[in-house]
C-alpha cells in the first residue's frame, strides 16, 4: 500500500513536470498554491464524508464564506462609510435583529405560560414573521443608504493583515457550519445533501445580494497578499519574471506550511482514540451510540472540524486572485469539483485527498488547452476532407472541462470505488 | 378590480406556470427514488437534454418549411419525450446498473449522477456553446389579451399562448399518469415497489421492467418540464441545472415516492415563490386614501426581494426537512 502510494505521487510529481515545462514556470506555480488551497479543501471534506461518513453538498457556501472573511478583514478601510450615519443605522438593525431572536426565543418557550400544540405552533410563526419584518424594517433603509454615494457604496474592510482573514474564514465558517449542523444534521444521507445544497445556495445569494457588505456583483479587488506582491520585489530591483517567481513561491510556502500543519494535527487525531471512536460512528452508528458515544455530538463536532479547513481554502482561494467575485462561485466549480477530488483520490485517507486535490485540480487544468490541441487536430483532419473546420475551438475547449470531470468520476466509481489510495484499514488484535 | 386582475396576471398566472413545469420535474425524481433509492441529481440534465431535443425538432421543422397553428415546441413534444425516454435508459443501462449489480450503496449512486450531470452537461456546452437560444426566432409568441373592461378593470388578463398550452398539457399528463398508476397492473407494480422493494419482488413483480418503465416516465416527463421552462424563458446549457434544488425541494415537500405529492409541492412552491416576490403595494395601493399620512404603504411591499426568489424554494426544503423530513404524504426514508 505504501509503495502504491509513492509510485502514484512520485508519478503527480511527474506529470507537474512535464506541466511546467509545457506551460511555463509562472502558469504551474499558480496552479500549485490553487492546488496547496484545494487540498486543505478537501481535507476538509474528507474529514466530514471520509471520517464522519456526513454528505456535506454545501461546500460552495464555506467557501464562499472564506472568501469573505478574507476580503472583510484585509481590504483598506472605507472611511466615507465610517463616517456617514451607516454605522448607527446598521447598529440598529442589528439591535432589531437581537429583539427579533429575542422574540422567537420567547415564542418557543411559550410552553411556560401554559400555550399547547396548535397554539404554540401558531405563537412560533407570528414571532418568526414580526421578527423578519423587524428587522427588513431597520436593515432596508441602512442598506440603501449605504449603497448610495453619501454612505460610501459598502461597508470596506479591515485592513488588518491576511492571515488574520484567513483565520477569520475558519471562525466564520465554524460559526455557520454550526448552526447548519444543529439543523440538519439529523437527517439521512440524501436528505441531508439535498438540504444542504439548500444552504449553501441561500448563502450564495445573501452574499451576492447584500451588496452594503460584499459589494454583490461589483466585486472587490485587489486584495492584499499575506506575502510580498511581485511589485514588491520589482520595486526593489528584481526583473519581472524572477520577481514573479518570488513572490509566488512565497505564497506557495506559506499556503503549503499551513497544509502541513492541519496535515500533521488530523493525522495525529486520527491515529489517536478520537480516530477510532469516529471510524466507529461511521461504521455503524448505532453500535457506536449503544456503546456510550454521543453521535449527534460527534458529528456535530466533525462537521464543524471540516468546514473550518474549508473556510481557511476559500480564503486562501481568494487572497491568490486577490478578487472576491460572488457570481463566480458555481455549484460545479466548487462543490462537485471538490467531491470528484475527495472520490477519486480516496475517501478516508488524508494523502489520498491531498493526492486527488492536486491530480483533479491539474486534470480540470490542462483538460482545456489539451482538448484544444484535440479539437485543433479534428478540425484539421476535418477541413481537409472537405467537410469544414470546427467552429468556435476556443469556447468549446473551455466547456469541456465539466465533461472529463463528470468522465473522470464515473470512471473512478466503476473500476477505483474505494479511491486511488484508499483507506488504510488496521485490524487490531 | 384592476387590483384583483394584476394579482392574477402576477401571482396565479405566474405561479401556475412555474408550479406546472416544477411539479413535472418533481414526479421523475420523485418515481426515481421511489423505485431505485436514490436521489437523481441528474435529472436536471434529462430536462436540460429533453428541451434541446425539441429545440432541434423545431428548428429541423422549421427547415423543412412545416409551419404549425401552435408553437412547434409542443408539436415535437411527444417525440422528443420518446427520445429522452431512450437517453434515460441509456444512462440507466450505462452508469446505475453496473453499480446497482455490484450493490453499491445509494450514496454511491448519488455521486454517480452527479458524475452524469457532469457528463451530459458538459456534451450540451460542447454542442451548443454557453448562449442562449430561443423557440420563437422563426415564430411569433402569441399573447392573448382579454380585455375584462366589462367588470371594471382597466387592466386586460394577459397570458401567453405557450403559457395556455402548458397548463393543459401538464393537466392531461398528470390525468395520464393517475391513470396510469391507478388502472394499469404495471402502474400498481410500480406503486407496490415503491412501497416495499422486497415485498414487491418476491410476490412477483418483474422488478426490471418496472424499473425500466420508471426511466421511461422520468425522461418524457423531464424532457416535458424541460421544453415547457425553455418556451416559458430562454433555453440555455444551465437551464434546468439552476432549478433541480427547487425541484426536489418540491418532491421532498409532497413525500419523496408519492407522485401525488410532487405534484402538490410543485404547485406549492411555484406559487409560494410567485407570491413572495409580489409587491403587495400594486394590490393595497387603494387604502393610502384611508390611512394616515404617517401610514403610506412605501413603492415595493414585497415579502422577499425579487433578487432572492430562489431562495423561498430553498427555505421551504430546509422547514420542510426539520419540520416533517418525510413530506406532507408520508414519502419514504432512505
Amino acid at each position: 500500500m505504501i509503495q502504491r502510494s509513492l509510485t502514484l505521487f512520485a508519478g503527480l510529481f511527474v506529470l507537474i513536470l512535464v506541466i511546467g515545462w509545457l506551460m511555463g514556470l509562472p502558469f504551474t506555480s499558480s496552479r500549485l498554491v490553487e492546488a496547496a488551497a484545494y487540498s486543505l479543501i478537501a481535507l476538509g471534506l474528507n474529514i466530514q464524508w471520509g471520517y464522519g461518513g456526513l454528505f456535506n453538498f454545501g461546500i460552495m457556501g464555506f467557501l464562499m464564506l472564506g472568501g469573505f472573511a478574507v476580503t472583510f478583514i484585509s481590504y483598506p478601510v472605507n472611511p466615507t462609510f465610517w463616517g456617514s450615519d451607516g454605522p448607527l443605522m446598521l447598529g440598529r438593525a442589528l439591535l432589531a435583529f437581537a429583539a427579533g431572536a429575542l422574540l422567537v426565543i420567547a415564542a418557543r418557550k411559550s410552553d411556560r405560560i401554559g400555550l399547547r400544540g396548535g397554539w404554540k405552533t401558531f405563537v412560533t410563526v407570528l414571532a418568526w414573521f414580526v421578527a423578519y419584518c423587524l428587522y427588513r424594517s431597520q436593515l432596508d433603509p441602512a442598506a440603501a443608504y449605504i449603497e448610495s454615494a453619501a454612505g460610501g457604496g459598502w461597508v470596506g474592510g479591515l485592513g488588518a493583515h491576511p492571515i488574520l482573514g484567513w483565520l477569520f474564514g475558519g471562525v466564520l465558517a465554524a460559526v455557520i457550519a454550526f448552526i447548519v449542523g444543529k439543523i440538519a444534521l439529523g437527517l439521512r444521507t440524501d436528505y441531508l445533501a439535498i438540504a444542504t445544497i439548500g444552504i449553501s445556495e441561500i448563502i450564495r445569494a445573501l452574499i451576492k445580494n447584500m451588496d452594503w457588505l460584499t459589494r454583490g456583483t461589483l466585486t472587490v479587488s485587489p486584495i492584499p497578499w499575506p506575502t510580498p506582491l511581485p511589485q514588491d520585489y520589482q520595486a526593489s530591483g528584481s526583473d519581472q519574471f524572477s520577481s514573479l517567481l518570488l513572490a509566488r513561491g512565497g505564497f506557495l510556502l506559506l499556503a503549503l506550511a499551513v497544509l502541513a500543519i492541519a496535515l500533521w494535527l488530523i493525522s495525529r487525531a486520527y491515529s489517536g482514540p478520537w480516530g477510532r471512536m469516529m471510524r466507529a460512528i461511521r461504521d455503524n452508528h448505532i453500535a457506536a451510540a449503544s456503546m456510550g458515544k454521543n453521535v449527534t455530538a460527534r458529528q456535530l463536532e466533525i462537521f464543524v472540524f471540516g468546514s473550518v479547513l474549508m473556510g481557511i481554502g476559500g480564503a486562501m482561494l481568494v487572497s491568490f486572485t486577490q478578487i472576491f467575485d460572488p457570481s463566480s462561485y458555481q455549484p460545479i466549480n466548487h462543490t462537485f469539483l471538490i467531491w470528484v477530488m475527495v472520490i477519486v483520490g480516496g475517501a478516508g485517507n488524508n494523502w489520498g485527498a491531498v493526492f486527488g486535490a492536486v491530480l483533479i485540480w491539474l486534470v480540470w487544468i490542462i483538460s482545456e488547452p489539451l482538448s484544444k490541441v484535440v479539437f485543433d487536430f479534428v478540425s484539421m483532419w476535418s477541413s481537409n476532407f472537405g467537410w469544414g473546420a470546427i467552429p468556435d475551438i476556443e469556447a468549446r475547449s473551455a466547456q469541456m472541462r465539466v465533461f472529463v470531470l463528470g468522465l473522470v468520476i464515473t470512471i473512478a466509481l466503476r473500476f477505483a470505488p474505494r479511491g486511488l489510495i484508499p483507506e488504510m484499514v488496521k485490524r487490531e488484535g | 378590480m384592476t387590483e384583483l386582475i394584476f394579482f392574477i396576471n402576477q401571482v396565479v398566472i405566474a405561479g401556475a406556470v412555474l408550479g406546472c413545469i416544477y411539479a413535472l420535474g418533481a414526479v421523475g425524481i420523485t418515481l426515481v427514488f421511489g423505485i431505485l433509492r436514490f436521489a437523481h441529481f441528474a435529472h436536471s440534465e434529462l430536462m436540460t437534454s429533453g428541451a434541446f431535443f425539441a429545440f432541434l425538432l423545431a428548428s429541423a421543422f422549421a427547415a423543412w418549411g412545416i409551419v404549425t397553428p401552435i408553437p412547434t415546441g409542443f408539436v415535437v413534444l411527444p417525440i422528443a419525450m420518446v427520445i429522452s425516454a431512450i437517453l434515460a435508459l441509456g444512462i440507466d443501462k450505462g452508469f446505475y446498473a453496473p453499480l446497482r449489480k455490484r450493490g453499491a450503496r445509494p450514496v454511491t449512486l448519488l455521486i454517480a449522477s452527479i458524475g452524469v450531470t457532469l457528463m451530459v452537461q458538459g456534451l450540451i456546452r460542447l454542442f451548443f456553446g454557453a448562449g442562449s437560444y430561443s423557440f420563437f426566432e422563426t415564430e411569433a409568441k402569441d399573447v392573448f389579451r382579454i380585455d375584462l373592461s366589462m367588470l371594471g378593470s382597466t387592466r386586460p388578463l394577459v397570458i401567453t399562448e405557450p403559457q395556455l398550452l402548458m397548463i393543459i398539457v401538464t393537466a392531461i399528463s398528470v390525468i395520464a399518469l393517475h391513470l396510469f398508476l391507478t388502472r394499469s397492473r404495471l402502474g400498481k407494480a410500480m406503486r407496490a415497489m415503491a412501497d416495499n422493494a422486497d415485498l414487491a419482488q418476491v410476490s412477483g413483480i418483474n422488478t426490471a421492467l418496472v424499473v425500466r418503465v420508471t426511466w421511461i416516465i422520468a425522461g418524457a416527463l423531464g424532457c416535458m418540464a424541460g421544453t415547457m421552462l425553455a418556451l416559458d424563458v430562454t433555453l440555455k446549457p444551465d437551464l434546468a441545472f439552476n432549478i433541480i434544488i427547487p425541484i426536489f425541494a418540491a418532491a421532498i415537500v409532497g413525500g419523496l415516492g408519492q407522485a401525488y405529492g410532487a405534484i402538490a409541492g410543485g404547485l406549492l412552491i411555484g406559487f409560494a415563490e410567485s407570491l413572495a416576490v409580489f409587491n403587495w403595494t400594486m394590490v393595497l395601493r387603494p387604502l393610502n386614501a384611508i390611512l394616515p399620512d404617517w401610514l403610506q404603504l412605501p413603492a415595493t411591499l414585497a415579502l422577499v426581494p425579487t433578487e432572492y426568489k430562489l431562495t423561498v424554494a430553498f427555505v421551504i426544503l430546509v422547514v420542510t426537512l426539520l419540520v416533517r423530513p418525510t413530506g406532507i404524504f408520508k414519502g419514504a426514508s432512505s
